[in-house]
């Protein structure tokens, strides 16, 4: 088997894997996350907070190991909240994300299989075509955060950082439970 | 092994597995766990077979290899798991309009295509602007300590929060 027929079986596995939970979670059903977005049903952001308590802290362990890689995305503050903000807009119609969309797919959600799926991949086209106007007129930017990581700033054990970090998304956690939510 | 067929588990279960998930992708295939790069290279992949010039010509497409990869195998493999999930609980639905939609705003197909149409591209759109969405940025991002990867997560659920409540009211 070649190297790159490896990474592509890797792909496959860990992404039935992840689509398998995403079900179990119930977050592949527009009414759960539509939920979330109403204030409604808190499953949402329970699963992404307890995920990252969990991966953090899995990063915590291997990155001083040199066993996983630390490598965060590029731009800056003002991409990541306009485009954020444009995302946030799509998010609330379309009641999927891209990785939940794929979910819904699996459970035969026709308008995430139709108008979801085809819109989204269109986006990007038409992000493609902006992006070079968009880049000379300074809108989209880089600026100190692009591809920061506080994994790198850290001298010494990372838990030191990232335990005092996760007891904070416990607590957000313990107190959205305790308001029944 | 009656939990594979229960509808749903416990979020916080779910958020330690996927959490699982993705330190054991990291130590894998060395990649965190992401969605939105492989709509945009399957978005250049058909849109190359239409018309090469363009996309070759292209500086967004031309940052990155057009091929089938571990991130499409990744999307493949969550509309697989996902099926196997829904089929073994019994909840394989296949509606045309979800349900909080048709009872609270139209049971319309053709308005909830135009809808989901319409916040696919700006969604498509936006996880560009912000390289990555809520698995990028919202799960592996974040857990990498990333500011900007806060910051993005933060506003997807802002402006999602605010269109929730338009569409929907208080």
């Amino acid at each position: 088997m070649t190297k790159k027929n490896n990474k592509l079986i890797q792909g496959l596995g860990i992404g039935i894997l992840f689509g398998f939970f995403l079900q179990k979670g119930g977050v592949a059903n527009y009414d759960v996350i539509m939920g979330q977005l109403r204030l409604t049903d808190f499953s949402v952001i329970k699963i992404i907070l307890t995920s990252i308590i969990v991966s953090m802290l899995g990063v915590s362990y291997f990155y001083p190991k040199g066993m996983v890689p630390v490598k965060t995305k590029p731009g800056s503050i003002k991409n990541a909240v306009i485009g954020g903000l444009i995302f946030g807009v799509g998010f609330g119609l379309l009641g999927y994300c891209p990785g939940t969309i794929a979910g819904a797919i699996g459970t035969g959600a026709m308008d995430a299989i139709t108008g979801g799926f085809i819109g989204i991949v269109l986006g990007t086209v038409i992000f493609a075509m902006m992006f070079e106007n968009l880049t000379k007129r300074g809108v989209l930017t880089t600026d100190k955060y692009s591809e920061f990581s506080l994994f790198h700033k850290i001298s010494g054990n990372p838990f030191k950082v990232t335990l005092p970090i996760a007891a904070t998304l416990v607590l957000v956690m313990y107190i959205v439970q305790s308001f029944g939510l | 092994m009656d939990f594979l067929i229960l509808e749903r588990w416990s979020p916080y279960i779910i958020g330690i597995l996927i959490g699982l998930l993705n330190v054991g992708a990291l130590l894998v295939s060395k990649k965190p766990l992401g969605a939105s790069t492989s709509f945009m290279k399957l978005g250049g992949i058909v849109y190359r077979m239409f018309n090469k010039e363009k996309v070759e010509q292209n500086a967004y497409y031309q940052k990155s290899k057009l091929s089938l990869d571990w991130g499409i195998m990744l999307i493949v493999g969550i509309i697989l798991g996902a099926f196997i999930s829904a089929l073994l609980s019994g909840s394989l639905a296949f509606d045309m309009v979800p349900n909080m939609w048709a009872n609270e705003i139209s049971d319309s197909s053709t308005l909830r295509f135009v809808v989901a149409l319409v916040g696919g591209v700006l969604l498509g759109i936006g996880s560009r602007w912000t390289d990555g969405c809520t698995s990028g940025h919202g799960i592996s991002g974040t857990s990498l300590l990333s500011v900007i990867s806060w910051v993005a997560s933060i506003a997807f659920f802002v402006g999602g929060i605010a269109i929730a409540f338009l569409i929907y009211g208080m």
